[in-house]
Parts: structure tokens; sequence; C-alpha cells
């Protein structure tokens, strides 16, 4: 209960922190004043349609992230399962990159992160496939390769091939991800999939609780393994789709996150999903409120930040994990 | 002391490298500069975008060869017809060196090697630099006049430029404020090409109150709380992508208010030709579309 009421003080805090920064020079309580006003003059508009879509989706994908990395942690018992390391978001991404550049994404409302959630389905499936249900670290980190570089590679072919010039640039975008110059019809379009992907996630709590004596330990509880594992792909790619849809893979979160908290849930799987879920969404927006303050005219990309904090983490786990002959 | 001893002797020994290799450019640069004004050039090469566009309105008949293959892309090129009857080429060093030309424009941003390697074969190249404002339109006849041996032509196309400009100059009752936005969030200033575009027009760019007088990456909150009459953005690109994303930004939307969707169409805005009075007369319209005293 402290733990819930910490972690929703710090994304309170840093979601009015995101709302006042910006490369508009506005003051504090005159932008949360226009926010909530809405005289629909240019400070409003500047509140409204830029800054508040944006700290919105900052929240929407660092929550799913975390929430996401946490589940799959728990379910395969491992500390290295992270969306953006084992190819789940790279996937993802490449299923947004063919909606964009085949105009599915213009032509219906919900074809980016539909398609997005289909690229994500097929990642989370290979990986699981791949992987088995209890992947060692070596066989789990080693599909997240194959699958990242393989779509990663068709991600810059498409954007390659494409006739726009813009194009070939934006790989950066898809591989680092980015919040700059969102809109709210990006919340409108990436909110179903992620609440519908959160919901199925956060059933998971018991099951995962119970996993962690074992699979015939957690099917003599009355745990359905396989309705475990199907609810674990889908909400999954769900949260995952919708996010890199609108934003590009954001890297290291669901690493770092539950890995910063599972101390403070007593190493129980089922309630460290809601804190990764809260504490994914405060890191994204940290590190959104970061990449605007550090750099404000270079649209520095999130992802960036997320690594250098993620990476180092990254390695010091293999470290472990390899100490402790896994 | 060996290393000290050896430097000075190397210096100079790269000092003289430096000044034989400056002697050979001018050489290169020069030769061709002072044989045009004897005898024009007779078979010209171009292969830059503005420079095709330029020699196609200046050159007599016969003298120019070949274009760019951008001279017939229509929504760069202003000239797509007259560029069908010449040759194209792509800017490669080879398939120009075969062409055998007498003389090869380029623009001053054209690919590096290929004009050295072009200028190392012996071939002159004249270099000409981009157009940041309707003065430099009028540079850029008169250098292709120079280099072409055409004076006369360009001078004419000239005096038109100038009776033509002065018309717009005429009525400017009311100066709505406006901003250029392209893909990615560019913006054009005061101190380029479309900017100068927009002053003939009598609009006034907001580029410049916002700090950006040659142009930059204009986030988008800087240019709602400026809150202009109207954007103007360019074409779109055929197939998505999010750079152009942009412009569909509700906050665009809204800030357009009225004034439907103006787009700037690129090929008379690019390159620094007689052309950019189309543009001209497309922004003159815009203007006596939007209201005089909107807020």
């Amino acid at each position: 209960m402290r733990l819930f009421l910490i972690l929703s003080a710090l994304l309170i805090a840093l979601f009015i922190t995101a709302l006042v920064i910006g490369p508009a020079d506005i003051g504090i309580w005159p932008s949360l004043n226009a926010l909530l006003t809405g005289d629909e003059g240019p400070m409003s508009l500047v509140m409204r349609e830029i800054r508040l879509p944006r700290a919105l989706l900052a929240v929407m994908i660092g929550g799913s992230l975390g929430l996401a990395g946490a589940a799959m942690q728990g379910y395969l018992r491992n500390p290295l399962a992270d969306p953006g390391l084992i190819g789940v978001s790279s996937s993802a991404a490449l299923g947004a990159v063919l909606a964009i550049q085949t105009g599915l994404a213009a032509s219906f409302a919900f074809g980016l992160p539909l398609t997005a959630l289909a690229g994500a389905l097929i990642g989370v499936f290979l990986v699981l496939a791949l992987a088995g249900p209890r992947g060692s670290s070596l066989t789990l980190i080693l599909a997240g390769i194959a699958i990242s570089a393989l779509a990663g590679a068709f991600t810059s072919l498409v954007l390659n091939l494409s006739p726009n010039p813009f194009a070939a640039n934006e790989m950066v975008f898809w591989m680092m991800g980015s919040l700059a110059d969102r809109s709210m019809t990006h919340v409108w379009i990436a909110l179903p999939l992620i609440v519908l992907g959160a919901g199925m996630l956060a059933t998971l709590s018991r099951g995962l609780d119970a996993l962690t004596l074992g699979e015939d330990a957690a099917e003599a509880m009355g745990i359905n393994l396989r309705r475990l594992r199907l609810t674990l792909i889908f909400g999954t790619a769900a949260v995952v789709g919708a996010s890199t849809a609108v934003a590009g893979t954001i890297g290291f979160v669901g690493l770092v996150v539950p890995h910063l908290l599972r101390p403070l849930v007593k190493s129980r799987p089922g309630r460290l999903l809601w804190a990764s879920g809260f504490g994914g969404a405060a890191m994204v927006l940290a590190a959104d409120i970061l990449v605007r303050v550090v750099l404000p005219e270079r649209d520095l990309k999130l992802g960036v930040v997320t690594a250098l904090v993620g990476a180092p983490l990254f390695l010091h786990l293999i470290y472990r994990t390899r100490r402790q002959g896994l | 002391m060996p290393h000290g001893a050896a430097r000075p002797m190397s210096a100079s020994a790269r000092g003289s490298d430096v000044i034989r290799a400056l002697c050979l450019i001018l050489a290169v640069c020069c030769a061709p500069l002072t044989a045009q004004s004897e005898t024009p050039p007779l078979r010209v090469v171009s292969m830059n975008l503005c420079t095709d566009q330029l020699a196609m309105l200046v050159a007599g008949k016969g003298q120019l060869y070949s274009v760019s293959a951008l001279a017939s892309d229509p929504r760069s090129s202003a000239m797509v017809d007259q560029a069908g009857s010449y040759e194209t080429n792509h800017g490669l060093a080879e398939e120009i060196y075969l062409m055998q030309p007498d003389l090869v424009l380029a623009g001053k941003f054209s690919a590096r090697a290929t004009v050295d390697m072009l200028k190392r074969l012996g071939i002159p190249v004249a270099i000409f630099n981009a157009a940041y404002s309707l003065d430099d339109v009028r540079a850029r006849l008169t250098q292709m006049g120079a280099v072409l041996g055409q004076q006369d032509r360009a001078d004419r196309l000239i005096g038109d430029f100038n009776q033509r400009l002065t018309d717009y100059r005429q009525d400017q009752t009311h100066s709505p404020r406006v901003a250029l936005y392209y893909a990615n969030g560019y913006t054009s200033g005061d101190k380029t090409l479309a900017g100068q575009i927009l002053q003939a027009a009598g609009l006034t760019n907001i580029a410049a109150e916002a700090g950006f007088a040659s142009g930059g990456l204009m986030p988008l909150e800087v240019l709602a709380m400026a809150n202009p009459d109207t954007v103007i953005t360019s074409r779109p690109y055929p197939a998505a992508s999010r750079a152009d994303e942009i412009k569909d930004h509700p906050v665009i939307t809204a800030l357009r208010g009225a004034v439907s969707g103006p787009s700037l169409t690129d090929h008379d805005w690019i390159c620094g030709t007689p052309f950019v009075l189309r543009a001209i007369d497309d922004m003159v319209k815009l203007r006596h579309s939007i209201p005089a005293g909107q807020p």
C-alpha cells in the first residue's frame, strides 16, 4: 500500500512536470490554467493538443512496457525478458511501418495499431516457441536477437524502398522511439488496445504467483497454464503493439522497472505487475522530460535515454545470471 | 631531435603540394572561363535541377545537350515538357564524361566527388550557388548568360522578371501573418528564397519573429504560440511517412482556420528561376483570401 502511494505521487508529480515543460515559453500557472479552462487561444492549443497528448502517451506507453516486462519475466521466470530485448517491439514496429507504407494506416483509424499488434503477436509467438516455456536465458536472448535483427532488417528494407524521401530517415525513429509531435489522435488509436491488453495482463496476477512454485504446483492450484500462456501472448502483443505503433520501439523500460521494483514487492510477480505498470509510466515520463530539458532543439530520441539507463543494467544482469550458473 | 628536424621539412613539402594543387585547380577553373568569352560552349550538360532550368531558359538552340533526371520530375521541376527534348543524365561522372560535353553546369551542392572527377578529366565545370533571394535569381540568370555566351537572352529574362516584380509591389494593403511548415517541422525565414517569395507577395513570415531568420526546425509549440493567420505546408510525397504526418496535426488544422489548406507547389519554389513569379502569384491569391483585420 505504501509503495502504491509513493508510486502514484511520483507519477502525478512527473505528469505535471511533463505538462509545464516545452519549447514554448509559458509560465507554470498560465499553462495549467489554459489546460483546464481552454479559451481556444494559442496557449490552450499548445497545452491541449501538444503537451497533454504527449504526457498521456508517455504514461500509457510506459505503463504498457513496464507491465509487459513484468508479465513476461514472471511467466518465463527470467529477469532478462523485456519486450524490446526479445524482439516483440521490433516486430511490432515492422507491422506499423508496413501499415504506414501500404496506406492501411491512412485508410481506417485502427489500421496502424492492429497491424502493429499482428507484428507483435508473431514476435511473441516466435520467441515463446523458440525459447520454450521455461526458456533458459541463453536461448531466450538468442531468439530475441534473431527476431530483432530480422524484423529490423525488414523494417529498414521497407523504408529504403519507399518512394518517400523522408521514409529512410525514419529508421531512427522506429529503432529509438520518440513522443515528439504526437496528437490526441494517437492517444485514441492506441488507447483501446492498451486498455484491453493491460486488462488481460492484470488477470495473470494469481497465475504468475502460483507459477513461482513450479508448473505442477500451479496446475494443482487450479491454474490453467494453456490459458495463462495465451492471455500472456495476446496481452503483451496488444500493449506493446499499440505502444510501438505510435511511439516507435522504446527499449529497456520493461527490463529496468521490474528489476528495480522486485525487492519492494517481496519478489511476488503478481504484485510486481501493477507496480511495474506505474513504475514504467514514471520512467518514460521522466525520460521524455529529460529529452526536452537536455537537448530541446534536437529531438533527442526517447530510446536513447532509456537505453543509456537500461543497457548497463542489462550487462549487470547478464553478469549476475552467469555467476549463478544459469 | 630527429623528429623535430623532420617536421619543418615535411610541412614545407606539404605546403608546396597545396600550392601546386591550388594552381592546378585555378588553371582548370579559369581556363574555360576565359575561353568562354570568345567561343560559347556548344555541348553543355547540366547535372543540377536548378541549373537545368536556368540553362533551358537561357541556352541558345542546340547548345544544351543534357539535363538531370530531376528536370523531368513534375514534383520538383517547373519545365517537365521542355526537359523531354534533352538527353537525361543522373549526375554520374562516367555517363557525363561519355557525353563529351565542353561545359558541365553543377550546383554548389552537387556531389563533390563527381565534380572533382570531371575537372580531373579536363572538362570545364561551372558551379552555381543556390539562390537565397530574388536578387540571387537575377544573379544566376546573369551568370548563366555569361557561361553560355547568351548575355542578351539573360538580360531579356531579367527585364521581364523585374517588370513583373514591380507589379506586385503596387497593392500591399494588408499583410497577414503566415508560417511555412515543411515535413519534420522545418520552416523557412526571410533569408531564404521561400521567405522572399512571401515578402514579395506581401505576406509577413512569422519565422523571423520566432527567431528563425534563415529557417530551421520550429517546434510545433512555438508555431502555435506565434498564432499565424494561416500555415502554408509543402505537399506530401507519395507513400506516407512520419515526417509528412506533422502537417496533419490538429494544431496545424486549428491554425489554418478558415483558409483551407494552402500548400506550396514545390517546383515553383525550389529553384531561383523566374518561375518563382508563379509562386508569388499563388501567394498573392492566398493573401487576398485572408480577410483583413483577422485576429
